[in-house]
């Protein structure tokens, strides 16, 4: 199968300079997109059927579709890369800023011409020093190839693109958590509506992306939208990057027609279960995905495909369960994360959360009782979506409730033991 | 705004498009609760608590649970509060919000007031099931205004919204995140803000809570209420003092839709305490027979009987006050006659006054409320700090900046109570906001330019702007192109705005400052601007007052000089604080008698013959003028013990018994307005500010007390077993009772907001028209002032020249200060912590000119002034001025601006 | 007082911002990459620099995680306590490391050499368990090994 994405990345995962990235046929795309009118390069990414990568997969040429354009809209206007990546088991972005950083600046300079934004974020996990070092050193080799800058390429459009370092939060990686922590503030999420298209970054048109969206950009200019929706076995069209963790033989990150189902990538690619060990059950995208189980072997991963299983595509990346790590310590371990990382601002959250670690800690210790576990039922319903004021807390209790419904047992066995049967603590 | 018709549990409503589901649903009267809302702050969706269930269509039947705070009302709109599912979810964010909550109620101030009880009674969470540690925090020490007890915090993310967004401090804040989230300062200290006493009211439980009352805590419930209005300024807002045995306790605010809203200022707040304070007249004073003598408390008959005979043959004269009510100073006037009755008040304050009045009702500018403030989209402030003098007015200015902003989220169709959103897309785009004063004030942050001059520079600033608003009004002589410029922005600001503003008032005590301010707003008139001219007057009846048309102070020397007069009867006054010692000292040597009525003992006291205990107005009813012109009334909160009554009851009494039988007339306060109104055609409206005493609610009085007020039959069982009579009330239609009329009674009668199952202040709603706007039958108080009709008066003649510095000497002006610069509230213990000490302020350049640094001890010298005070370096203020802060307690009078000089203390 | 390379540093990133107080969290993080951590007295510093209150600060600065309020020591070591991590390993990374450096997790060693801070998931998730330290990722880590790695730093 063609590698799109990843073609460029070195098994070393040594820097690929602007030159080696132009061989390859890289700002090409740009090179096209800037002879198109504006409108019509958004045209051409909405018909691609590309789907956003960051988790909640919303079409995105239609996004860049509600930025008001033309003389009378507000200005400046910005685009922002999302490579905040914190959510656990998630490993993707990482891969495609250290591995081929110019494929994402020049998906960026191709979106930022789209809606015609002045400047482009890239707002980096702090954690990712290399991403940052090789993102700099990109900027800075297409600044001198005119490829950023001022008059870019002689079109007449001028573009500054900021490397931004976050202070730390999964917040930041929600779009206009993101936003309020790149003008200095609490990354608190904000109102939607109005949207960032609209009302964004220092209250100016914004568009947020992820990087393995930004980064199918190029491709999609230069090979135009039949050869990228060919890439594809489902209706979503492109390649993936699908990853797996856990203990499976290879863990990894593998490009891959978007639709590839689950079991092809947990056993071909990730080389099934280590020695000794049975699959209980997967989280398909990342911490904040439903359970899928043996049952779902066969689904394909797409954005339609998973929703159908119960679950969601996510960031495509997936966490392995076996039958010798307890899913109780597990959902713990989760949940822990989501309640340290609620912002704070809305009750169900805030409160629901550091609930449910607490009831999940006593279970988990053998001081767990049934009210317990209907409370942690209770709590699902109490963050459902709608009921919170951002994504985190629903997808926080996703992996609570099918763990709930999956591995009930578990969880009574160890009220009824009153401790841990994988005593995973000794 | 146009009507829509929306469905609540099935019910069809025609309600406002303009807003949003959950003040729609209380406007109609359900009980939803709700905590991160506040009718002032708008919506950030935040405690999830105002949840309703929102349907599709008629066919709907599961719906999906939505905020009503952040859903707007739309046509065919369809929501239920009663269904069964989203009950049950309101009832689970309590049980969420109270995971950590101490359920301290019984030692928590807030208990029986608090908006959180009301809301977990409202939903039915009854019963604690979270099992697990809670998380504890440490308090802060905020001052002495605020008490901290952050283990009561819900996270509902209120007071920092308030604090920061609303009132724009920058030292309350939160802190980490999670359940964790702390509100407080970075480090312990004073909260900086102005209106930090909000917290305790905006604070939906009992983690800011007042420390005042605290000193002598009495629940809510047990509180002896009345409808009042504050004594601190000029601005008159309505309060709600509490008493009980005798003293009293706290004060709250009163919401008016048209003058304070939601909100009061610390001043007015926490300045209360001097009515329990030691500084009180509580029995009649009289000193024996030689001047050396010293003041002893005398029975009141004893008193009178030495009154008769100083009163008999006397040739009186009075000075009146403007701190004083209308009433008193009526009965004065009355009891003097016009002629003698004199301003107790300085002349420049006091020709002020009669410039300010006049050009209020000359004039076709029209005085603003508050709410007109905030609804005003450019503004000009000449010449007067407004935090320091007129501190709810700066609150009202704060906001008016944001219709700019307003605007932006118009054209983007983001609602305007969308709280977040709108100021997301806002930024910093403000409505014009241009302060022109000689120090940097605390509105400077949300100012579009400021400009720091001396008085005379920024009259100049003024004339020059209504000169280049209409070439008619006189230009300065010799105006630099710096100013003619920044004139010329001002001008197209306000020409530019539908509703613009004008500030100023007496602060500077500069006659060019007013005159052009007047000019300013006259122009925007003749041009066919609805423009606002806002006076601020520092004292609370200072435009009552104004409104007798009495004689200027100084006149009285004279008057006393020429034997026309040889007893001086001083109402609720201290004239050391008005004119310069050597004045006053000669006035009383030239007077055979002093006689004082007031509340406190001061200066001018303390050289009286005689000292009435007059009432505070906590003590009695009156009448007080505000500076926007509206005559309010306030109700006597709870009847003092022994003599003291209200100053124009003793005057009564006085002209009775000196022969003077109209005065009987006066059988109460009715009749003593009436009179009033009668022979000053100006004060005809004040008779309507309040109904009569012999108003009647469905036939029964209004109660003071709250019906679960507690424990009367034990109240006074250490002295009697046998339950006493409550106090009879002549005055006014209310009762010193917990019986009476059940329901609302008429706004300016209502002494504190309670409705069933809201003990909270938050039951206002239940009083209001429609929320945030009017109370119901309107809101109190009746304007005295209104701009003429006869047209066009001419503008005010020449501007002063431009300011010269001196080498030598510099030019003192008055710097206000909120906690300080009021003599009634700078008694107050929690106040009187926060009063700088004295001070003269010099700018950089003059410091550094004179060689002195903060701190430095020096001798200030003006006109025959002289006080040693130690120098504060104030990067703002402009060369060649100095400044002395204005009335501070132990300070004496000293006319500004004027010429004085600083030398280093040796 | 800042030094005036850190207010170099911290203006040079005015350029790429509409207003300072964007710049807020890159300030707090120029003033600690030379010092460690923000102390008060940097807090109080840095917020003047930029126009803000010290609690305006303090706000941003205790809502991120990689912000220090506290001294930390010359190295500081992050271990990835996420699922990934969790699964193949992270309690007995976290256990050894403890024993090995003789404090518990959110403590200086009294040396001042270490400080031994939980993160989360590192994005490393294919080589858990993971740590960093300092700015190096280590892969794959063999609790039984962690000396080793430690041992490269002073
Ligand atoms: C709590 C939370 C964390 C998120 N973190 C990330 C992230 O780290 N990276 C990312 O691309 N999207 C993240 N998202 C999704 C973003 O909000 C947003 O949908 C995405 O950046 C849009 O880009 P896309 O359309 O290209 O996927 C997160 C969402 C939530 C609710
Ligand atoms: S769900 Fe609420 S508390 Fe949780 S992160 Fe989102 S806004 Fe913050
Ligand atoms: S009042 Fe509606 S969410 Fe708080």
């Amino acid at each position: 199968m063609e590698k799109v994405l990843t073609k460029n990345i070195r098994p070393d995962l040594s820097y690929v300079d602007v030159q080696a990235y132009e061989s390859s046929g890289g700002y090409e795309g740009l090179r096209k997109a800037l002879a198109m009118a504006p409108g019509a390069v958004t045209e051409e990414v909405k018909k691609s059927n590309l789907r956003g990568r960051g988790g909640a997969g919303f079409p995105t040429g239609m996004k860049w579709t509600f930025v008001p354009m033309g003389p009378d809209a507000p200005s400046p206007k910005y685009l922002v890369a999302n490579a905040d990546e914190m959510e656990p088991g998630t490993f993707k972005d990482r891969l495609l800023m250290e591995g081929d950083p110019h494929q994402l600046v020049e998906g960026l300079i191709v979106a930022a011409y789209a809606i015609q934004a002045s400047t482009a974020y890239i707002f980096i996990r702090g954690e990712y020093f290399l991403s940052e070092e090789r993102l700099r050193r990109a900027i800075a080799e297409a600044e001198e190839k005119h490829y950023l800058g001022k008059n870019i390429l002689g079109s007449g459009y001028n573009l500054e693109m900021v490397v931004h370092m976050s202070g730390g939060r999964y917040m930041c990686g929600e779009e206009t958590g993101l936003l309020n922590a790149l003008e200095g503030k609490r990354a608190n999420p904000r109102t939607k509506p109005p949207f960032p298209q609209v009302s964004g970054l220092f209250g100016k048109p914004t568009i947020v992306q992820n990087v393995e969206t930004l980064s199918n950009l190029p491709h999609i200019l230069r090979n135009g939208i039949e050869w990228f929706k060919s890439l594809s076995l489902s209706v979503d069209a492109g390649t993936k990057i699908y990853g797996v963790s856990g203990k499976v033989k290879r863990p990894g990150l593998w490009e891959l027609p978007m639709g590839t189902t689950v079991r092809e990538i947990l056993e071909e690619h990730a080389g099934g279960m280590q020695d000794g060990l049975k699959f209980r059950g997967l989280l398909p995208g990342g911490a904040s995905t439903d359970f899928l189980v043996e049952e779902h072997l066969d689904v394909k991963m797409d954005f339609t495909e998973v929703q159908k299983a119960g679950s969601r595509l996510g960031t495509g990346t997936m966490i392995v369960l076996d039958d010798r790590t307890c899913p109780v310590g597990m959902v713990r371990n989760l949940e822990h994360f989501f309640a340290q990382e609620s912002c704070g601002w809305c009750t169900p959250c805030w409160s629901g959360l550091s609930w449910a670690e607490k009831a999940l800690e006593a279970i988990e210790e053998g001081k767990g009782n049934a009210v317990d576990l209907d409370h942690l039922e209770y709590i699902c319903k109490l963050c459902a979506p709608g009921n919170t004021f951002c994504a985190l807390a629903p997808g926080a209790v996703e992996p609570l409730q099918s763990a709930l419904k999956y591995f009930r047992a578990d969880f009574e066995r160890h009220v009824a033991d009153k401790r841990c049967p994988w005593n995973h603590q000794a | 705004m146009a009507k829509v018709k929306v469905y609540v549990d099935n019910r069809p409503f025609e309600v406002a498009d303009d807003q949003n589901m959950l003040r729609t649903c209380l406007q109609l009267g359900f009980d939803l609760p709700y905590f991160c809302w506040h009718p002032a702050l708008g919506s950030v969706g935040a405690c999830r608590q105002c949840a309703v269930k929102q349907y599709r269509d008629a066919d709907d039947k599961r719906g999906r649970i939505v905020m009503a705070c952040m859903t707007p009302a739309a046509e065919g709109l369809r929501v239920s509060v009663h269904d069964p599912e989203v009950v049950a979810f309101r009832a689970g964010i309590i049980e969420g919000l109270m995971e950590s909550h101490p359920h301290d109620c019984p030692v928590c101030d807030e208990g029986g007031e608090c908006h959180l009880q009301d809301m977990t009674v409202m939903t039915g969470h009854n019963y604690r099931r979270y099992r697990f540690n809670k998380r504890t925090f440490r308090n802060q020490d905020l001052g002495p205004l605020v008490n901290h007890e952050m283990n009561r915090c819900i996270q509902c993310y209120r007071c920092v919204r308030y604090y920061r967004e609303y009132a724009g401090g920058n030292d309350l804040e939160e802190f980490v995140l999670r359940n964790l989230v702390y509100f407080g300062r970075h480090q312990d200290g004073v909260l900086e803000n102005e209106f930090a006493g909000n917290l305790v009211e905006i604070c939906p439980t009992g983690v800011f809570t007042d420390k005042t009352l605290k000193k002598h805590y009495t629940r809510k419930w047990d509180l002896q209420f009345s409808p009042s209005v504050c004594v601190h300024c000029g601005v008159g807002c309505n309060t709600s003092p509490g008493e009980r045995y005798g003293v009293l306790r706290r004060v709250v605010n009163r919401y008016h839709g048209d003058v304070n809203g939601y909100f009061l200022c610390d001043r007015g707040r926490f300045g209360y305490e001097f009515v329990n304070g030691d500084r009180r007249v509580r029995e009649p004073l009289v000193r024996r027979d030689s001047p050396g003598e010293k003041l002893e408390p005398v029975s009141k008959s004893a008193a009178l009987e030495r009154l008769r005979g100083i009163l008999d043959g006397a040739k009186i004269l009075g000075i009146g006050s403007p701190r004083a009510s209308l009433e008193a100073n009526f009965a004065l006037r009355a009891w003097v006659g016009p002629e003698r009755f004199h301003a107790g008040v300085g002349d420049g304050e006091n020709w002020l006054t009669g410039a300010m009045l006049g050009a209020l009702r000359d004039g076709k500018a029209r005085s603003p409320s508050l709410h007109d403030v905030e609804l005003s989209d450019a503004a000009l402030v000449l010449g007067e700090d407004v935090t320091q003098t007129a501190p709810r007015l700066a609150l009202a200015l704060r906001q008016s900046v944001r219709w700019r902003g307003f605007e932006l989220a118009d054209r983007f169709k983001i609602p305007r109570w969308l709280d977040h959103a709108v100021r997301e897309i806002a930024q910093d785009s403000r409505s014009p906001l241009y302060i022109a004063t000689p120090n940097s004030t605390k509105l400077d942050d949300v100012a579009t330019e400021t400009f720091r001059a001396a008085p005379g520079d920024l009259a100049r600033l003024g004339f020059a702007v209504a000169h280049a608003l209409d070439p008619e009004s006189p230009e300065p002589p010799a105006l630099s192109d710096a100013m003619r410029s920044l004139a010329g922005r001002i001008a197209e600001a306000l020409k530019n705005a539908q509703r613009p503003l004008v500030v100023s008032g007496p602060g500077l005590c500069s006659e060019g400052v007013v005159q052009a301010a007047v000019n300013v707003a006259w122009a925007l008139c003749r041009s066919g601007k609805p423009a606002g001219l806002s006076f601020t007057t520092l004292e609370c009846n200072t435009f009552g007052l104004g409104l007798m048309e009495a004689r200027p102070l100084s006149e009285s020397l004279s008057v006393l000089k020429q034997g026309l007069a040889d007893t001086v009867v001083v109402l609720e006054n201290d004239l050391y604080a008005r004119a310069p010692k050597e004045f006053v000292d000669e006035l009383f040597a030239a007077a055979k008698h002093v006689i004082v009525l007031d509340s406190l003992l001061n200066r001018t006291g303390e050289k009286a013959e005689v000292v009435l205990p007059a009432a505070t107005f906590a003590e009695c009813e009156g009448t007080l003028v505000s500076s926007e012109g509206r005559a309010q009334r306030f109700f006597q909160t709870f009847v003092p013990a022994g003599d003291i009554q209200a100053s124009w009851r003793w005057i009564r009494g006085l002209m009775i018994a000196t022969g003077r039988r109209e005065a009987a007339a006066w059988e109460g306060i009715d009749d003593v307005v009436r009179t009033a109104a009668e022979t000053l055609p100006a004060l005809a409206g004040a008779a309507k500010a309040a109904p009569e005493a012999a108003f009647r609610a469905a036939g029964a009085k209004i109660p003071r007390e709250p019906h679960r007020y507690s424990g009367r039959t034990a109240v006074h069982a250490n002295i009697d077993v046998s339950e006493p009579q409550p106090p009879g009330d002549r005055e006014s239609a209310l009762a010193f009772s917990m019986e009476g009329f059940p329901d609302q009674p008429p706004s300016a009668l209502t002494p504190f907001f309670w409705s069933p199952g809201w003990n909270s202040i938050q039951a206002v709603n239940k009083f209001q028209e429609e929320i945030a706007g009017p109370l119901r039958g309107g809101d109190p108080g009746t304007r005295l002032i209104e701009p003429g009709t006869n047209g066009h008066k001419g503008y005010w003649g020449a501007a002063p020249a431009a300011f010269q510095p001196k080498s030598d000497t510099w030019q003192m002006v008055p710097l206000y200060h909120i906690f300080g610069s009021e003599e009634l509230s700078q008694i107050a213990p929690a106040i009187a912590e926060l009063i700088p000490k004295p001070y003269v302020a010099l700018g950089e350049q003059g410091a550094a000119q004179l060689g002195l640094k903060e701190g430095d001890e020096v001798e200030v010298k003006v006109n025959g002034w002289a006080r040693r005070v130690a120098v504060r370096v104030r990067a703002d203020l402009p060369s060649g001025v100095a400044g002395l802060p204005a009335q501070l307690p132990g300070m004496d009078y000293v006319a500004l601006p004027a010429w004085g000089s600083i030398v280093k203390a040796g | 007082m800042l030094s005036a390379e850190e207010r170099q540093e911290i203006e040079a990133e005015f350029a790429h911002y509409p207003n300072k107080e964007a710049v807020c969290i890159d300030a707090m993080k120029i003033v600690q990459r030379r010092r460690g951590w923000v102390s008060d007295e940097s807090l109080r510093d840095i917020a003047a620099l930029l126009g803000m209150s010290a609690d305006q600060l303090d706000s941003v600065a205790t809502f991120y995680n990689l912000i220090y309020r506290k001294p930390v020591g010359r190295n500081v070591i992050l271990v990835c306590d996420s699922v990934s991590c969790w699964i193949t390993g992270y309690d007995r990374l976290r256990e050894r490391l403890m024993s090995v450096l003789g404090i518990k997790m959110g403590e200086t060693t009294p040396d001042g050499r270490f400080t031994l801070l939980p993160i989360v998931c590192l994005g490393a998730c294919d080589h858990a368990p993971v740590m960093m330290v300092n700015n190096d990722l280590h892969h794959d880590v063999d609790p039984g090994k962690v000396e080793a790695v430690l041992d490269r730093y002073k």
